[in-house]
Parts: C-alpha cells; sequence; structure tokens
C-alpha cells in the first residue's frame, strides 16, 4: 500500500472560527476511501484545501511523499488532483464537450481549438460512464442527472491520480449510481486514489475501502470499513447515539387549514385535497411530478390557472408570493442557494426577510431591537452554528443553511407551512433535528405539506401522504397503511395514462 | 472589530484623507475653510445624483439617463421661473417630472424585463432629446422677475457662510442614509441586489420596489437639475452630458458593488468627495484639463483595485 496524499496536522481557521484542528488524512493508491461527518463538520473545507482552493494555517501535505503547497486550483490539478464538485459547475450556455475541455482546450499551433479531438474525446469519456448524450448538446438542455454525469466525466477525463467526488450521486437515478460504481471499480483496479463523500451511508460501505470520520474540524476515526458498522459509524459522526431517525409523534388534526380544489397551474393538471391544522401531509412522486410546482401555485409563485384555494374556510387569491406570506403561507424552497437565501448577505437580513413586516411600523421604520431579539430567538432555538447574528450565509454549512432557511419562512409566522425537500444535502444529525422541529410545529398547529423524494423520510415522518404524478394526485395514503410498494406504483401511474392519452 | 477590520471596512474613506494630506502638503492654499467649502459646493451636484445612483446599482441596475433628466428638468425649471411661477409650485412640479422620468426607465426594467443598461440608455437618448426639442437647442434664461432672485439663491445663496447646495445634499444625504439602513424599503432594496429571486420569494414586491428606486434616481437627479439651473440662472440644453459617469464613479469609489447587493450610502459620498477633491486639487496645480481626465481615470482605477484587494483578502 503506498500513500498516494498525506495530510498531517492540518490547521484552518476562518476569523476565530477553527474549522479544522491538526487533521491527519491519508489517501491511498487502489483504494477508496469515504470521507464521512456531519454537515459543519470540515468536510469540503478539508477538500478545498487539497485542491489548492484553501490555504491551510499549520500542517504538512505530502503527494506521493514530496511536501506540496497549492496555492492555486490549476496547480492541484496539474498535479494530479481532480475534483467532483457536489454542485455542479458546468456553464449551461456552452457544449457538453466544451465543459469538459474548459480551460485545457486541445489547440494546434496557430491556437486553433481541435474540434474532432475535443469530439473524440467527450464520447469516449461519457462512454465509459455508458451516456449516450453528443458531444455538441446545450449542456443546460440536459437533465440534472445527466449534467453530473457530464461532471464525473470532466473528472476523469483528466486522468488524476486522486479523485476526489462531493456527494456524486446525490442527483443521481440508481441506474446511474451504479454506473458510477461501476467506474469507481475500474478506477480502484488502475491505483488511483480515490475519495468519496456522501451522506448515504449504504453506499460508504458498499463501495469504500477506508472511512474517515470528521466531527467538529477534528478527525476522530480512520479505519478499513470492514473494522465498523453503521451504528458506529453514526456514532463517531454525532458523538452520541442516534437512537430513533424518525421521531414520529402522532398528530392530533383539528379544523381543516387548507382546502385546494381543481387546481391547475403550470406543471399542475387538477389536484384537489384537503389538509388539516397539526397535520403533516407528505407529498410523494418522481422529480418532474408536480410537486414543486403545486407548493409554488399554493404559495402564489406561479398563480393558479384556475381552481381554488381555501384557507381557514376563507377562499383567497393568491397571485403573488407576497400575496402568499400574508396569507399565512410559509414556502421553504428546495433550491436554497437559488431561491432560499442571499448567499453574500448576513444571517439576520436573510431571516427577516419575510417577517420584515413584524419589526416595521406605519412608516417603514424598522426596530432593529425587535428584530434582533426575534432573529437571535430563532437563531437558539434552531441550535444554527454561527460566531454572529451578522455572519455571512455562505460561511455556513449546508444544514445550518437549510435551518436558517426554515427560519425565515416561520419569523413571518404562517399558518401553513411548505416544506420542499426539506433535509437534501443535509447530514443524518441536522436531519434528525428538522423532523422535530416540524413536530414541534406540527403540535403548536401548523399545517404542514411535506414535499420530498426521501421515501423513508415521507413515511416516518407525515400524518398522510398523497402521491403525484404528471401534475395529478394518483394515491392517497394514511399513515399505517402507506408501503412504500403501494406508493412506488402511485407514482409512475399518471404516466401510463399520459402514454395512453 | 480589530484595527484592521477598521482600515479594510473604510478603504475609501483613508483614500480620501490621504489624498487631502498629501495636496495639503502640495499647496497651503488648499486646506482652506474658503476651498474646502468650495470643494463641497462643487462636490454637491454630483454627490445628489450618486445617491440615486446608489440606490439603482444596489438593486443591480444602472441609471444612465441622470444626465439628460437633470437638463431636462432644468430646462422646465428655468422656463417655468421665467414666467413667474411660485418657486414652491415650480420646484415640486420639476421633481415630479425627474421622477416621473425615472419611473418610465424604471417601468421598463420592472415590468418589461428589459437590462437597466439598455432601458436607461435609451431613457438618455430620448430624454436628452426632449430636451433639445424643448429649449430649441438654446439656453433657458430664468428671467428677471422677483422669483428668479429668490431661486437664484438654490444654487449660489448661503446659510451662516455654508453654501445652500451643500446643506441641500446633506439633508438628502440624510434621508437616503436612513431609507437604506432603517426602513424597510432600504432592506428591500439590498435584498433585491442581493438576489432578486430570493427577494420575491421572500415576498417582496420586486416591481415595486424598482420602479420607486428609479423613480428616486430621476427625482434627485432633478433636484441637481434645480440648482445647476439656479447657480447659473439658465438652464443649458447641453447640461449634465456625462455625468451619469462621473455619479457611477463615486458610487464605485465608495466600494458599493456594480453586482447590486452590497454597498453603503457613506461610501458613495465619500467617493464624490474624492473626485471632487482630486477635480480642485489638479486646478490648484495647475495641472492642464486634457491631463486631468487621465489623473481623474487613474485615481479611480487605483482606488477600485486597492478596495477590491482588500475585500479579496478578508475571505
Amino acid at each position: 500500500m503506498t500513500a498516494l496524499l498525506e495530510l498531517e496536522g492540518v490547521d484552518k481557521a476562518f476569523g476565530t472560527v477553527r474549522v479544522l484542528r491538526g487533521v491527519d488524512f491519508t489517501v491511498q493508491a487502489g483504494r477508496v476511501v469515504a470521507l464521512a461527518g456531519e454537515n459543519g463538520a470540515g468536510k469540503s473545507t478539508l477538500m478545498k484545501i487539497i485542491t489548492g482552493i484553501y490555504h491551510r494555517d499549520a500542517g504538512e501535505m505530502r503527494l506521493r511523499g514530496k511536501e506540496v503547497q497549492f496555492t492555486t486550483a490549476r496547480q492541484s490539478m496539474d498535479a494530479g488532483i481532480a475534483m467532483i464538485h457536489q454542485e455542479l459547475n458546468l456553464l449551461p450556455a456552452l457544449s457538453v464537450g466544451e465543459n469538459i475541455f474548459l480551460g485545457r482546450e486541445p489547440v494546434d499551433r496557430m491556437g486553433r481549438i481541435r474540434w474532432s479531438e475535443i469530439e473524440r474525446e467527450t464520447r469516449h469519456w461519457l462512454g465509459t460512464l455508458q451516456q449516450q448524450i453528443d458531444p455538441w448538446t446545450e449542456t443546460g438542455k440536459l437533465s440534472i442527472a445527466q449534467q453530473q454525469m457530464v461532471e464525473i466525466a470532466r473528472a476523469l477525463s483528466m486522468q488524476a491520480e486522486i479523485i476526489i467526488m462531493d456527494e456524486p450521486t446525490d442527483a443521481l437515478t440508481d441506474i446511474e449510481t451504479q454506473i458510477l460504481f461501476d467506474v469507481v471499480e475500474k478506477l480502484r483496479g488502475e491505483g488511483k486514489g480515490l475519495v468519496f463523500i456522501s451522506h448515504r451511508l449504504g453506499e460508504i460501505f458498499r463501495m469504500c475501502d477506508d472511512v474517515a470520520v470528521l466531527r467538529d474540524g477534528n478527525m476522530v476515526h480512520q479505519g478499513p470499513v470492514s473494522e465498523i458498522d453503521e451504528d458506529g459509524l453514526i456514532r463517531h459522526m454525532v458523538g452520541r447515539e442516534l437512537s430513533d431517525q424518525y421521531p414520529y409523534v402522532p398528530a392530533e388534526p383539528a379544523d381543516i387549514r387548507l382546502k385546494v380544489d381543481h387546481l391547475v397551474a403550470p406543471g399542475v393538471r387538477d389536484v384537489s385535497f384537503e389538509a388539516r391544522a397539526g397535520e403533516v401531509v407528505g407529498f410523494a412522486g418522481l422529480v418532474g411530478a408536480g410537486r414543486t410546482e403545486l407548493g409554488k401555485a399554493i404559495y402564489g409563485a406561479n398563480p393558479a390557472q384556475s381552481g381554488s384555494i381555501e384557507i381557514d374556510g376563507q377562499p383567497t387569491q393568491l397571485r403573488s408570493p407576497r400575496d402568499g406570506v400574508s396569507a399565512g403561507i410559509g414556502y421553504v424552497t428546495e433550491d436554497r442557494k437559488l431561491e432560499g437565501l442571499i448567499q453574500a448577505h448576513g444571517l439576520r437580513q436573510n431571516l427577516s426577510l419575510s417577517g420584515l413586516f413584524r419589526f416595521t411600523n406605519t412608516t417603514g421604520h424598522i426596530d432593529k431591537r425587535a428584530e434582533r431579539a426575534e432573529v437571535t430567538r430563532y437563531i437558539n432555538a434552531f441550535s444554527v452554528k454561527t460566531h454572529g447574528i451578522d455572519a455571512v450565509i455562505s460561511q455556513l454549512s449546508g444544514g445550518n443553511q437549510q435551518k436558517v432557511s426554515i427560519a425565515k419562512s416561520l419569523v413571518a409566522q404562517p399558518r401553513i407551512l411548505i416544506l420542499d425537500e426539506p433535509t437534501r444535502g443535509v447530514d443524518v444529525g441536522a436531519k434528525r433535528e428538522i423532523y422535530q422541529l416540524i413536530n414541534e410545529l406540527k403540535a403548536e398547529g401548523l399545517c404542514i405539506l411535506l414535499l420530498s423524494s426521501d421515501m423513508p423520510e415521507l413515511m416516518g415522518i407525515s400524518d398522510r401522504i398523497l402521491v403525484m404524478s404528471n401534475g395529478l394526485l394518483t394515491g392517497s395514503f394514511a399513515r399505517d397503511e402507506a408501503d412504500q410498494e403501494a406508493i412506488m406504483r402511485c407514482t409512475v401511474a399518471g404516466l401510463e395514462e399520459a402514454r395512453v392519452g | 472589530m480589530n484595527a484592521k477590520g477598521f482600515i479594510r471596512e473604510n478603504i475609501p474613506l483613508f483614500g480620501l484623507i490621504l489624498l487631502m494630506a498629501a495636496v495639503s502638503l502640495y499647496s497651503p492654499n488648499f486646506l482652506t475653510v474658503d476651498n474646502l467649502l468650495n470643494i463641497l459646493r462643487q462636490t454637491s451636484i454630483n454627490a445628489i445624483i450618486a445617491m440615486g445612483m446608489t440606490f439603482v446599482i444596489l438593486t443591480a441596475g444602472i441609471d444612465l439617463s441622470v444626465g439628460s433628466i437633470l437638463a431636462f428638468a432644468g430646462a422646465v425649471c428655468a422656463s417655468m421661473i421665467a414666467v413667474d411661477t411660485p418657486l414652491i409650485v415650480a420646484l415640486l412640479t420639476t421633481i415630479a417630472i425627474g421622477a416621473a422620468l425615472g419611473m418610465a426607465s424604471g417601468t421598463i426594467v420592472a415590468f418589461f424585463g428589459v437590462q437597466a443598461f439598455i432601458a436607461t440608455l435609451v431613457a438618455m437618448t430620448m430624454v436628452r432629446g426632449l430636451v433639445l426639442v424643448y429649449t430649441d437647442g438654446r439656453p433657458i434664461s430664468t428671467g428677471d422677475f422677483d422669483v428668479a432672485n429668490s431661486f437664484y439663491e438654490i444654487g449660489g445663496g448661503y446659510v451662516a457662510e455654508i453654501p445652500v447646495p451643500v446643506i441641500i445634499a446633506a439633508l438628502a444625504f440624510l434621508i437616503c442614509w436612513y431609507v437604506l439602513n432603517h426602513t424597510q424599503f432600504g432592506r428591500y432594496v439590498y435584498a433585491i441586489g442581493g438576489n432578486e429571486q430570493v427577494a420575491r420569494l421572500a415576498g417582496v414586491n420586486v416591481a415595486r420596489v424598482k420602479l420607486i428606486v428609479y423613480a428616486t434616481s430621476g427625482a434627485l437627479s432633478a433636484l441637481a437639475g434645480i440648482i445647476l439651473t439656479a447657480r447659473l440662472e439658465s438652464a443649458q440644453p447641453t447640461a449634465g452630458m456625462a455625468y451619469e459617469l462621473d455619479a457611477i464613479a463615486a458610487v464605485v469609489l465608495g466600494g458599493t458593488s456594480l453586482a447590486g447587493g452590497r454597498g453603503r450610502i457613506t461610501g458613495t459620498l465619500i467617493g464624490a468627495l474624492i473626485i471632487g477633491v482630486l477635480n480642485n486639487a489638479l486646478n490648484i496645480m495647475d495641472v492642464s484639463s486634457y491631463y486631468q481626465q487621465i489623473a481623474k481615470g487613474a485615481v479611480i482605477l487605483l482606488a477600485v483595485v486597492a478596495d477590491g484587494r482588500s475585500k479579496a483578502s478578508s475571505r
């Protein structure tokens, strides 16, 4: 076993916050090492130090035994380290081939790009991933899963010695995940060193040789996967026992809070349902089934074309998110980065944006003391890890951002809360905190619509599950009669009908 | 905040102090009360326009029409004064016209989704044409009625030794500062520039805020037009040409990001002062007006690079 990359005693701090403390980490040739840890544990920071995006404050980094110090991402790339990013870093307006060779286009002596080579190579690397994508397709027109495969192909085409994969399977379906695993298998055989970051513990055990666990900036465990089990791994990650992943509390549903009648909106063909105060209604469905669209239609972001919405018995017209907020609806988007939080702004401004009216008098003056007090209350209640009320959002971890995103809609004191994929990209510990939060809100009498692609989560937390497919409701299950297979059948039901029709 | 952070946050201010120190070493006439008041008076017009520009740029927009609106407002105001319109009526009408013109480009930006650069470029061209039609290409004198004398005071008068334009600019600054820092509207301006989609989904009426922002810029340009016309006792059809550039420069010198969402109105005031001091210093040093342009450009470049570097290193 040869160590390709060794890190020893790496420290990193942002301002006064120490993100990494004396971290040791080794990547070996021909082995896949999983890097596990909760959001905010320091995984991304560690990877950014390896890829030259951040500089370490202290410690050593050796590549094949030789001390290295990368000051740019380019240097680490040239040294044979490639990274597959969790967020897609592709330019949507460029073709697939252009994206794969961006910044390292093959040129002839005159500086002209050798397009034929780009085309050939692109076909080759996509072929390795069993993708039949034309190299000249505009990247933005591909599905998210396909784009993720392009991202992977780009990393492969660099023929790096070390490949870091940051949640590569998050956007992939089972079939593509399997393809990726086969490729990883092949790369391992070729003696490459692979780092695999994932929240999906099952994948870690299925695919990795070693596992390293970061917790609060400390490397608390590194060793072969065979010597640890799932419970042990979780224990290392959260530093305590996780008794029950889905802490369900039975509901005491009250009156009908929301009544949706024959709602038609972009992506929603004809949906009717009722939801009660103090109830969590889960919405299952495939990607593109129309759940997000339904949520946005109820909130007013995609105004309904026909049909009616009643809240607490009152017919309500919702033509904009502003109407939604005033009608007492909170909407937590699935896309926190683009739609949820202003990344460059502070925690306080983000948290109070929706509910600013609560601190504003008739002349538009903001009572900043009241605002600070309320924002601080939410930060504490949600145990958001931050070094201050004005910390910039982009410096928070994904899980903490998600808590802020939920808190933000609660500041406006909604009666109905729409949660769209509230735990996507959130680690085990933070997930459970969010579930507990949902329970508390339910107990307070909120009517919660939970839109989720995570089936165990839906079945674990919801009081009732509705299934959407192709813009229609295709199934309805009480909590105790919900079973995964029956739900799955409903998720594809509308598709059949659409094909026939 | 530590000392390093304080300096990093206030690069424009230190730039201004440094500039003033350097000029005062060169010329003993610079740091006199008279000259400083003179600089303030000369700066007030650009400062007022730049304040409106700050609102626009904070929403990630830009307003190229300010110079044309200034000229049109000045022309309308001069012709009203010339026919003995009561002062308050003339002033309010002029400012309302400025706001309406600003709102016109705001409408194009907010409701038709046209990029601010294009929308206000169109407004700049068309309003300038309007000025030429209205004035027939000739200056309009404010006339000989008594009201013209009171009108002059707005541009050329003094209250307790302080030039009236400086007092107007100071009041405008206080109002703008309050609105941006302590009101819901101000918060929304920042939010829209930070991420328009997030703001919309949070329930902000984005179109309405934008409309008011461009109207504010138009109204402040009209106010600047009033001051300029009052001081000259006439409206020039070519007034305000290229003023948008000085205003944008002041905003950028003040550390406000052209990408929107980040910046401070205090910075804009300092930025305008830097430009004012620079103009004054170059005159005192007897630099040819041809070279002045080059020097001004160089200083702006220097300031923006220094600010950008300090912000990058703080990450």
